[in-house]
């Protein structure tokens, strides 16, 4: 029919857009140098300096290559650490801009290509072929993705099909009718094919499909207002028959940084001197944690920021070798915060013992969803500063708003269950989905839209784009990946993760505005037969001239208006 | 208006509103499958009819089979009932030696009654034997509205189930309506009716010495007259409380025979809308919301009395002509007042207009009044009734689960202003549901619009008008109102035993029952299969006075939007002619 025509005409998302995100993918890891080492490095104390790499087009790496990766460069390819240890910024995958540790053994040895390594270096073996890459594996993924129409457009086009059925049957049936009008009353001429076509165009609901489009465009502008630009009419419009919410923990439900809540001293330690020595190793922490345990233990202790100058102290920084850092008083203590087993083993190298009862503090902070960070000074453990996600506030009361408007949200997280449980009871989100890899949230969309529920979400990191290129609205942070922004159907410029609740809002009132259209435009119709009708039988019947209430002067001009004022009524 | 005819109206409303309750109570209890008395005595009887047509009665169908089981009925009943008619003549129960009718006459009987529509284009006491009349036609009016509740009880099922893969089983539904509730509503209908003086009787026709011989057209003298009598009694009970409307004898409920009283009339009023309205209760019972079906009942009642009121009051006005001639048409003690014409004395404006307007939103089809002889726009009222698609009470069963067709897109049409996805009683409507509801909606207009174009302009449907002008038209559009929406009334005025109206006729009949019959088991299988959705704040409450306004005003503007220009080219244009 006309009006999907027309609808299709005005919407821009379908598979260009996820074309183009794949190009986005494509154009990252190609055509770059890569150092490829002849086989692993066989001596464990070996020095990167020592290895003698030879520079090959990264492109031809296959699976079971091992190469080195130093400051600065790019990791060539999806791997896994064999040696060394290093800080890299994946913030092109995963749109988060703080560094992470990468290191041989354990669950951080993966490493992807196309992240930066920003300090030390790795010794990376290649674990896929080109391809087979996650970047490859993403590209898949978004071009797999298909968005569904929403239910409200479906249910709209049936009506209008239904509608148009009605009034082609109307119309069509009135120049028999008046062919018999014309041989009943004796006089006249029957209704001319023009006067048919006109009644039929005033009639059938093109007007609607005409709106349906320059409503789509209100609601776009509506949205730059909030500083989002939507790609398409068509996604505002989901944006408010929206039921389900998948929601990114970190920056959305919780302020994105941990924060310490608490100082947990070991037997024998006050907590003051607890949070004395944690203040003094965060002075010249500039992180955020670090400044949260400042503050912490200001507002407990009333302990006073000092300057490090005054104190003559010295800053150890974080590195990823000793992953702590902290300060070297002049008067000779040695304090460090920083992970259990890295505090753990720089005590045990000066002699001292961690505690059993200190083990266990640590292990109920984690089991409660919170980060422990262990404070020594030289060999003695004074204490464990539980760091925690601290939910927004306010947050809490919006998801009970969006529960009351029937929207389901689900936190996503990149954290264990036991974490993302405790954090998921504090925000009240009605459910989370843990340990989140893209294929999971995939997955979890695909298996809402198949029970009939159109999802929102939002994104910043590329691998969240197959995610957001199957969501039905998905909003793409503007700090995030190029992949992401691509693959979301909105772009949110001041990146604030709540914003989709406004997005829902103003589908919401596109929704309405539309309903109250159609309806309008249908008691229009109305309207439309009284004018139309006396006109086209006024030869017959003249008498039929009491139904024309508009006192419109001559046929013609009755017929004219008609037209004339469906055509206007399209104009916004 | 005179204060009788409102006391009549009111009085008329309150005794079916309150007779809804226990009758719907009772009904929910026969599909509840819980004892209901009267199981005691016809139990046996319900076993016996399973084991005698191999039914298992625990084993439920899914909603194509339930299809299967219905439309296999009604194409053995159509085969059985075209035979019975066409083989009357050597049939036995045919004291006056009646004729087999012609095959198009017989295609349009069998298909009028198996639908439910009982169009009669023939004189039941001139063209069908007694055997014709019990064999055939009762069989079809217990069978048809039995069908009907059948398939209301399904959609029901449908809606009340979560995750189902079945609807109930046809054979079992069918016996129980059958078995409890129209047999024994019949029977005692019966009794009402022949207590009043309806006749039931094998004797052949009566004759009689007319006191004052008159003469025929040719002048010869006329001494004696032959009164036509039969079964008449026990055919309409069943003919008013089934929605089915094919009359004893030609004149329906205006004959003194079938309708001698005020009493009479009173019942066999009530009888026509009686189990449309308290279906809605028995709805209510099963989806276990009762409230849901007082807001069925409430949107009927919405649309239902304005138009009685404004049919009573157009008749009262009388003929604007007559005042001419100064000719008063005021009420008074002495006369009824206003348009009499093709009414019975005995009955009077109100009771006339009250029996027109209930046979034309409940799809029954009797009158006790001629509907061609009404002002213009009284009626106006009963076709635009019928055209509403008989879902103002409507059919037995039928006239509910049509208008739950409304609501679904009613639901719909909401949730398209509010942006939700609509839910109806917990189930979630999605677009084959609605598909399935368009298509429900859309086949009757289009039969009575295609049809009436087509007798409009061809020289076979023009030959049967007895009136020319406006009026002709009005009696075509009549015609197909209620062949396409299976009501079976008639303007009178048109002559239909033709081969155009027969077969035309009849093929909009068919279309009209299937076409939403099926669509509806769709629904009910579709439904069942779904999930409940818990009432949630986004839940739009289905028994409110806002959905029952926004149901009645769907129902009144698709009818609106479909039809002003027909009509307004019928009685309309007659009302402008007869007052200009």
């Amino acid at each position: 029919m006309v009006y999907t025509v027309v609808c299709q005409l005005c919407r821009s998302d379908g598979r260009g857009a996820r074309q183009s995100a794949g190009r986005q993918f494509a154009a990252g890891p190609q055509r770059r140098a890569a150092k490829k080492l002849r086989q692993p490095p066989t001596d464990a104390a070996f020095q990167p300096q020592h290895l003698a790499p030879s520079l090959v087009d990264a492109s031809t790496l296959r699976k079971g290559d091992v190469v080195l990766v130093e400051a600065g460069d790019i990791i060539p390819g999806d791997g896994e650490v064999l040696a060394g240890i290093a800080s890299v910024n994946e913030s092109a995958i995963t749109g988060e801009s703080a560094p992470v540790i990468r290191e041989s053994g354990g669950d951080r040895s993966a490493v992807t290509g196309g992240t930066q390594i920003i300090s030390d270096w790795l010794v990376i073996r290649i674990g896929a072929d080109p391809g087979e890459s996650f970047l490859d594996q993403m590209i898949q993924m978004v071009e797999g993705a298909k968005r569904q129409k929403t239910p409200n457009e479906i249910a709209l086009a049936i009506l209008l099909a239904a509608l148009t059925i009605v009034f082609l049957l109307a119309t069509v049936t009135l120049l028999p009718f008046s062919i018999y009008s014309v041989l009943a009353a004796g006089q006249g001429t029957p209704v001319t094919v023009t006067v048919l076509i006109a009644l039929l165009v005033c009639l059938i609901p093109t007007t609607i499909g005409g709106l349906l489009s320059a409503i789509g465009i209100a609601g776009m502008d509506r949205l730059i207002q909030a500083n989002v630009i939507a790609m398409s009419g068509r996604a505002v419009e989901a944006a408010g028959d929206v039921d389900v919410l998948l929601l990114d923990k970190t920056g959305t439900i919780t302020l994105g940084n941990r924060q310490a809540t608490a100082f947990l001293p070991a037997p024998g330690v006050d907590e003051r001197t607890l949070a004395d020595a944690a203040q003094l190793a965060s002075l010249a922490d500039e992180t955020a944690e670090g400044r949260s345990i400042v503050v912490l233990a200001k507002e407990r202790y009333n302990l006073r920021e000092r300057d490090m100058h005054a104190l003559g102290a010295t800053f150890v920084p974080f590195t990823a070798q000793t992953r702590m850092s902290g300060v070297d008083l002049p008067d000779g203590r040695q304090i460090r915060k920083g992970a259990a087993d890295a505090i753990e083993r720089a005590v045990q190298q000066q002699g001292g013992q961690m505690s059993a009862a200190v083990r266990s503090i640590v292990d109920d902070v984690a089991r409660q969803g919170a980060t422990p960070l262990v404070v020594a000074d030289a060999g003695r453990v004074l204490g464990v500063v539980q760091l925690k996600d601290i939910v927004k506030g306010g947050i809490k009361e919006r998801f009970a708003q969006l529960r009351r408007m029937g929207i389901k949200t689900i936190m996503i997280t990149g954290d264990n269950p036991l974490t993302a449980a405790a954090i998921a009871a504090e925000a009240g989100v009605d459910d989370f989905l843990a340990e989140a890899t893209p294929e999971a949230k995939l997955a979890l969309i695909r298996e809402y839209q198949q029970g009939g529920r159109l999802v929102a979400m939002t994104g910043d990191g590329t691998n969240d784009a197959p995610a957001l290129a199957q969501a039905d609205v998905a909003v793409a942070m503007n700090s995030g990946t190029q992949a992401a922004k691509e693959a979301a159907n909105m772009v949110d410029l001041d990146s604030s993760p709540t914003k989709l609740i406004r997005v829902v809002e103003v589908g919401k009132q596109l929704l309405m505005t539309r309903g109250a259209l159609t309806t309008f435009s249908l008691a229009n119709d109305v309207a439309k037969y009284f004018a139309i009708i006396p006109a086209a039988f006024a030869t017959t019947y003249p008498v039929l001239d009491a139904l024309n209430i508009m006192r419109l002067a001559t046929p013609e001009s009755a017929i004219l208006s008609a037209v004339i004022f469906n055509a206007l009524i399209i104009m916004p | 208006m005179t204060i009788n005819s409102l006391l009549q109206l009111g009085f008329f409303v309150l005794v079916l509103v309150a007779l809804v309750k226990p009758l719907g109570w009772y009904m929910a209890q026969v599909f509840s499958d819980r004892p209901v008395g009267l199981d005691r005595v016809l139990g046996p009887v319900e076993r016996l009819i399973y084991r005698a047509g191999g039914v298992r009665p625990a084993e439920e169908m899914t909603w194509k089979q339930y299809a299967i089981a219905m439309l296999l009925l009604n194409v053995a009943g159509w085969g059985v009932l075209y035979a019975l008619l066409r083989l009357q003549d050597v049939l036995p129960f045919n004291p006056q030696g009646l004729a087999a009718p012609d095959p198009d006459t017989v295609f349009n009987i069998t298909t009028s009654f198996v639908t439910n529509t009982n169009w009669q284009n023939y004189g039941g006491e001139t063209t069908l034997s007694y055997l014709s009349q019990m064999m055939g036609l009762t069989v079809q009016n217990f069978l048809s509205p039995a069908m009907g509740i059948a398939v209301l009880v399904a959609l029901t099922r449908g809606i009340a189930r979560r995750s189902a893969a079945t609807i109930g089983n046809f054979w079992v539904d069918l016996t129980r309506s059958l078995l409890y509730i129209l047999l024994p509503l019949s029977l005692l209908w019966a009794l009402l009716l022949i207590s009043q003086g309806v006749v039931q009787t094998f004797s052949p026709y009566v004759p009689a010495h007319l006191i004052a011989p008159t003469v025929d057209s040719a002048g010869a003298p006329v001494t004696e007259q032959i009164i036509a009598v039969g079964p008449a009694a026990s055919q309409v009970a069943i003919k008013q409380l089934g929605t089915n409307g094919g009359g004893f004898f030609n004149v329906n409920s205006a004959h003194p025979l079938e309708n001698p009283t005020t009493v009479s009339n009173f019942f066999e009023t009530l009888a026509l809308v009686l189990i449309p309205a308290a279906l809605c209760y028995t709805f209510g019972k099963l989806v276990n919301d009762t409230r849901q079906g007082w807001a069925l009942l409430a949107v009927m009642l919405l649309v239902f009395i304005p138009l009685l009121v404004g049919t009573t009051y157009a008749e009262q006005q009388g003929n604007p002509r007559f005042n001419e001639f100064g000719i008063d048409q005021t009420a008074s003690a002495l006369q009824p007042g206003g348009n009499m014409e093709g009414k019975e004395a005995r009955f009077g404006i109100t009771s006339s207009a009250l029996w027109a307007v209930a046979t034309t939103a409940a799809s029954n089809g009797s009158v006790n009044s001629m509907h061609d002889s009404y002002t213009p726009l009284g009626g106006l009222v009963p076709i635009w009734l019928m055209q509403l698609g008989e879902v103002i009470f409507g059919g037995v069963g039928s006239g509910l689960y049509g208008l739950l067709m409304f609501a679904v897109v009613a639901v719909f049409v909401a949730g398209l202003m509010v942006g939700r996805t609509p839910e109806y009683l917990g189930k979630k409507i999605e677009a084959y549901e609605m598909k399935m509801a368009s298509l429900a909606i859309l086949v009757p207009p289009a039969a009575v619009l295609l049809g009436s174009a087509l007798a409009a302009v061809t020289p076979a449907g023009l030959a049967g008008l007895q009136d020319g002008g406006p009026h002709g038209f009005s009696e075509i559009l009549y015609a197909f109102s209620s062949y396409g929406n299976n009501n079976g009334s008639a303007f009178a005025g048109l002559t239909t035993d033709s081969p155009f109206y027969n077969i035309a006729g009849g093929l909009a009949m068919f279309f009209a029952r299937f076409w939403i019959a099926l669509p509806v088991l769709a629904i009910a299988g579709s439904l069942a299969a779904k999930k409940s959705v818990p009432v949630g704040p986004g839940t739009l409450p289905t028994h409110t006075p806002l959905f029952v306004f926004l149901l009645a005003g769907v129902v009144v503007i698709v009818g609106a939007l479909t039809f002003i220009p027909a009509l307004a080219l019928g009685p309309v244009i007659e009302h402008l002619l007869l007052y200009s």
